[in-house]
């Protein structure tokens, strides 16, 4: 069919993936391969004092002891740790983001992200909200620092803070998830290259946005970063992550974990836009995206919400989690996950009630195309405490062809008898007589899906900061586009 | 001619069935055609195969729309050419709201996206015309629609997108007089020397409110008979036995 044809061509023109080229920038890249020198390496690197790099060793210690657990729905051939370069950082070290490498400024600008504060002031974008940009092992640019500090908010690289502000990191650091606490965040602890910093002091509300923008650029590497958000009594903080990657034909590894603590009435709401290279229409290529997320909801009535599109990666294996220890305390997920060509998702959340009157809301919208597979995974779990408690889960699985898989799999536990858990889930295909009704509306095979989708989506869509809602919007669009003809 | 069917042999693509043998139809600009016929005759895959359906095979002749054969194109293209099709069963879209969407059908036939203050006016107004409450922009696309209000919900559109060939698939069935009246005020409103209809129907009754100028009685995936209202009236009084 023309329609088809022309789709294809089109995607063939992009590349398919608009994020898929590479920065020619010289590189510090450590020689591949995992031992306790590897380790110190790093954390001389970034001249960590003795305890992180104790810390390094111990988890380290762990990881050689654990294997990789295979419950997820996903499969991939077995990783070659030994194999992959730990460290990879542009050469040149700035010192103020007049000092970037005017390539990875190119780069950042390719990518649609604002590293340059004064075209921000002047109006040059319309967006105003701080970045922090890792590129590959490192923070490169971090913006509004300055004025974020007037309210004594800290944003900035975590090797900055381990540097400045050891006591929080300290304090802090792993307090969530704990090194050992499962294979790939053990790994993750004993090289962490860098990431992100956040700490919102009591009583504050956050000027602006803050978000991260995670580069992969050398071959061969893994990214290993490590987010640590921090709000106080009171505090309220929005914080978004996104992510991207180059078009390699071969599978690299991204293994983050990223901790969020909310102390009494706080308020942390973590977006996430991960649009990693998926790989091909055959499966080459790709990033293996195995993430820990996990947020501590410690004070009474505090709360913590995670928004995530999950669009990218050839396999993603991340649930985002909220403990809720405080009473009153409240933790929200909302996923969509999009899988086309043979991309794996095996992603949802785990809800942990300990506090009395503790409530939690999981929304989750999956959607496959092609040999897409996209399994929902979430535990409820409600101790003996946690008197009305209560969760409502939805779990809505979207079919587009006939090769695709939607799984929902949720564990409820529940161990109070004066609390409430609600699952409700369902499955739906984009049918031939709703996308010919849109045709014969006049719009493309295309735009009739992507605004299905979007309708499908909406729900999670509207919880994001607006301006990357319509981004988010977009790249559904683009992500599925070929999947119909 | 806005329209010319010459010689439409269509088939069932799945099943290789037979359902149109020859059907030859002329609309002219501005004129309005009721396309009658018992059960099974065919006219509800007319009506499909006029707005690009996927599942027919035409096999032979062709269907010449504003000069050009259409016969191979896609629905969407179709539809911005300027062919409108009314579904006998419109269909629900679920999580995508009406008032998007209509903006979206427009500006996708408009090639830009209408002004949303002066859209939502105008769509309001029709709404208005056709007794239906604002708050149906702001639910799901037909979605816990009563039969009726989707058929209404098909004028709404007809009557934005400003079509130059409607075809009405028995947007009559199931609407109570009232409604069917909505129907024809919105159908005779849009009557205009650049436009041209096509409507399916059972019964006669919709046309006492819609003056056809040709009736054509449909059967066997051939037009037997052509004629004018008077054709539709001794239908109605004696079946289609007599053909």
């Amino acid at each position: 069919m023309p329609a088809t044809r022309d789709t294809l061509k089109t995607i063939e023109d992009l590349g398919g993936y608009k994020y898929g080229f590479a920065t020619d920038v010289a590189s510090d890249v450590a020689p591949a391969g995992l031992s306790e020198d590897t380790i110190r390496f790093i954390s001389a690197k970034k001249e960590e004092p003795q305890w992180l790099l104790d810390w390094r060793l111990k988890a380290y210690a762990r990881w050689q002891k654990m294997a990789e657990k295979h419950w997820a729905k996903v499969s991939h051939p077995p990783i070659d740790y030994q194999a992959i370069s730990y460290y990879a950082a542009p050469k040149k070290g700035p010192d103020s983001l007049d000092d970037v490498d005017p390539e990875i400024l190119k780069t950042y600008e390719k990518l649609g992200i604002p590293l340059r504060e004064r075209e921000v002031l002047a109006g040059v974008t319309n967006s105003r909200y701080a970045v922090d940009a890792v590129f590959d092992s490192v923070s490169v640019a971090t913006t509004f620092r300055e004025e974020l500090a007037k309210v004594g908010v800290i944003f900035c690289s975590m090797s900055e803070a381990v540097k400045n502000h050891p006591g929080l990191v300290q304090k802090y650091l792993g307090s969530v998830v704990p090194a050992g606490d499962n294979y790939y965040a053990a790994l993750n602890s004993a090289v962490f290259t860098d990431g992100s910093f956040v700490f919102i002091p009591r009583g504050v509300k956050c000027p602006m946005e803050l978000s991260t923008y995670f580069r992969i650029n050398e071959r061969n590497t893994g990214q290993f970063e490590r987010t640590l958000i921090i709000a106080e009594e009171g505090a309220q903080v929005s914080y978004l992550e996104g992510c991207t990657a180059p078009m390699r034909d071969e599978n690299q590894l991204h293994a983050a974990v990223v901790e969020l603590v909310a102390l009494d009435s706080a308020d942390i709401k973590y977006s996430t836009v991960q649009n990693w290279y998926p790989g091909d229409a055959d499966g080459k290529g790709g990033i293996y995206n195995f993430v820990t997320k996990r947020g501590a909801c410690r004070g009474k009535n505090s709360k913590i919400s995670w928004t995530q599109v999950e669009t990218g990666s050839a396999i993603t294996w991340k649930y985002p989690s909220c403990i809720l220890e405080g009473d009153g305390s409240t933790g929200e997920f909302y996923s969509v996950a999009l899988t086309r060509h043979k991309q794996q998702a095996d992603t949802g959340t785990k809800m942990i009630h300990i506090g009395k009157n503790t409530k939690s809301i999981i929304i989750s919208k999956g959607i496959s195309a092609d040999h897409g597979d996209n399994t929902y995974r979430g535990l409820v779990k409600i101790l003996p405490k946690a008197t009305g408690a209560r969760n409502y889960t939805q779990c809505d699985s979207l079919l587009i062809g006939d090769q695709c898989g939607a799984h929902t799999v949720p564990y409820i536990e529940v161990r109070n008898a004066q609390s409430t858990a609600e699952h409700e889930a369902t499955t739906s295909r984009i049918s031939d007589e709703q996308l010919f009704y849109c045709r014969q509306r006049g719009l493309t095979a295309e735009d009739a899906v992507a605004m299905i989708v979007n309708g499908f989506a909406k729900e999670v869509l509207q919880k994001l900061p607006l301006e990357f809602a319509v981004e988010a919007q977009k790249l559904l669009g683009i992500s599925l586009e070929g999947s119909v003809g | 001619m806005l329209l010319k069917i010459d010689n439409l042999h269509v088939k069932l693509a799945e099943t290789g069935k037979n359902i149109l043998n020859g059907i030859n139809l002329e609309v002219k600009p501005g004129e309005v055609h009721a396309v009658m016929g018992p059960n099974g005759a065919g006219k509800s895959t007319l009506a499909q195969v006029l707005a690009g359906r996927e599942g027919y095979d035409v096999t032979e002749g062709d269907i010449i729309f504003d000069g050009e054969n259409i016969a191979e194109k896609e629905a969407d293209e179709r539809a911005r050419s300027g062919i409108f099709l009314a579904f006998q069963y419109p269909v629900e879209l679920p999580g995508v709201n009406t008032a998007q969407f209509l903006r979206t059908v427009v500006g996708a036939q408009r090639g830009k996206a209408p002004n949303a203050a002066e859209f939502l006016k105008q769509a309001k107004q029709v709404l208005d015309n056709l007794n239906m409450p604002h708050d149906f922009l702001q639910r799901f696309v037909n979605v816990g629609f009563s039969g009726g209000e989707k058929k209404r919900l098909e004028m709404v559109q007809m009557a934005l997108l400003q079509p130059k060939l409607a075809v009405l698939d028995e947007t009559d069935s199931g609407l109570d007089v009232d409604a069917m009246k909505l129907v024809a005020g919105t159908v005779n409103s849009l009557r205009s020397a650049d436009r041209s209809f096509l409507m399916i129907t059972h019964y006669e009754r919709l046309l006492e409110l819609i003056k056809p100028d040709v009736v054509h009685v449909l059967s066997g995936g051939r037009i037997v008979k052509s004629g004018g209202p008077e054709l539709a009236k001794k239908i109605e009084l004696e079946g289609y036995s007599w053909l």
